[in-house]
């Protein structure tokens, strides 16, 4: 129990870290900014404590919208993300999910790839919604969602694959 | 009374997802709403703090281009010198005790974004500095935005990169006034809106800041028209301004502290209560 809070402080961190320093200084075409700090609420145990998930992820979106000076998009799409969570586990595993040993930072199945998926697109599409917050800019947004999505997943796989946990 | 409790407990994450969603939604919309200091900025201890370390290890992998832009405005002003009748004259201006309109202080960006519809930069001088919140901030090639929040050590800047920044232009050669906006779409232009038919305009004209706002002194240097549009529901011009600043390459900048700000501001005051 220890050893799992203190593995998800410290992806807390680390992500963030990892988010600020270097993915946030990434623009492929000058708008396309992977997001990979949302992996904490992806990879955050299956049966983990649920007002936990989401004081945890208010706090993270809170952090980045902190150092991007956007008011607070990041936070309520995090907020929205952990508490849609159980349903997307649902769609992607079947019912009984909770009777299942899930184990996300593994061997990409498709089961594991569409749970990403859809992730990242609820996080994305809330996200730059609430960034525009003006319909003139819909394609834009379309745009920009499709894009990010496509390069957040690749980051994240790519980190799930760099810090695959050793065996417990 | 046991029965809201039982409420309370069976439905707590739902609940305490409801509150978190009610203060992320207030914290955006106040971001949002125009005019209004927002809560969450870049403009403090901690994010201020770490962008500052992050630029001085990224700071050297552009030292030669800062360095070559440097170089360039110093041959410019040694040009101005050189160019003036008696330059032993700049010498006793220098020590002249008049009082200069505006003060200038330098500064460098430590974050600069350019990805999103509302741009902010964050700079490394703050209110111990004497900067406050509505100075104009401009470098060495043009404008660059005004100050939004400062805290004692670091302040945000609104880009003209934001799409809610608006400046007060003209365009150089017939003094003829609009609105500096940005459409959202390319780093390079920013757009200037509501210019009279009147107005002679050319491909190429230079656009500078117009003096009717205390926040920039006037000529400041913006960018040169590249296209030219009427807009159909108004009839006034809409014109494309290609930058002479690159905003995504920015490094030392001038916040410019106008003396004359509380004179003006006070009077205006005055004028409304009446």
């Amino acid at each position: 129990m220890n050893s799992t809070l203190l593995l998800n402080i410290s992806r807390f961190i680390l992500l963030l870290a990892v988010q600020i320093v270097i993915f946030n200084n990434m623009n492929f075409l000058g708008y396309i900014i992977p997001l990979p700090y949302i992996l904490f609420i992806i990879l955050y145990p299956v049966n983990g404590n649920r007002s936990g998930l989401l004081l945890a992820s208010f706090l993270l979106g809170l952090t980045m919208d902190l150092f991007s000076n956007s008011g607070g998009i990041h936070a309520t799409a995090c907020l929205v993300l952990a508490y849609v969570r159980p349903t997307i586990f649902k769609f992607s595993f079947g019912v009984s999910y909770e009777y299942q040993t899930i184990k996300l930072n593994d061997v990409l199945t498709p089961e594991r790839f569409s749970f990403i998926l859809m992730s990242v697109v609820i996080h994305h599409i809330t996200l730059f919604i609430l960034e525009a917050f003006q319909v003139s800019f819909f394609w834009d947004i379309l745009l920009r969602t499709v894009l990010s999505t496509v390069f957040t997943i690749i980051s994240c796989i790519i980190i799930i694959y760099l810090i695959k946990p050793n065996k417990r | 009374m046991q029965q809201i409790f039982n409420f309370i407990f069976k439905n707590s994450s739902r609940l305490l997802f409801l509150l978190l969603l009610c203060i992320s939604f207030l914290l955006t919309i106040q971001a949002h709403s125009y005019h209004k200091s927002k809560i969450i900025s870049s403009a403090n201890f901690l994010s201020g703090g770490v962008y500052e370390k992050i630029n001085n290890v990224s700071e050297y992998l552009n030292l030669r281009s800062q360095n070559d832009a440097l170089a360039l405005e110093n041959a410019r002003l040694k040009s101005m010198l050189f160019k003036t009748k008696d330059s032993a004259a700049i010498k006793n201006f220098m020590n002249l005790k008049v009082e200069l309109p505006e003060d200038v202080v330098v500064s460098k960006v430590i974050h600069n974004s350019y990805n999103v519809h509302e741009n902010f930069l964050t700079l490394n001088s703050g209110s111990l500095q004497g900067i406050k919140p509505d100075m104009g901030v401009v470098n060495n090639l043009g404008l660059v935005g005004i100050i939004d929040k400062t805290s004692p050590k670091y302040s945000t800047v609104i880009s003209i990169l934001n799409v809610r920044s608006q400046i007060n232009a003209k365009i150089k050669k017939s003094n003829h006034f609009g609105s500096l906006v940005w459409n959202g779409k390319s780093t390079g232009f920013v757009q200037l809106i509501d210019v009279p038919r009147l107005a002679s305009v050319r491909k190429g004209d230079t656009i500078v800041t117009g003096g009717q706002s205390v926040i920039f002194p006037e000529n400041i240097n913006i960018g040169t028209i590249e296209k030219i549009y009427i807009d159909n529901k108004t009839n006034y011009y809409t014109l494309d301004i290609k930058l002479f600043n690159d905003m995504t390459n920015l490094g030392h900048v001038y916040i410019i502290k106008s003396k004359d700000r509380d004179e003006l501001n006070n009077l205006e005051k005055g004028k409304k209560d009446e």
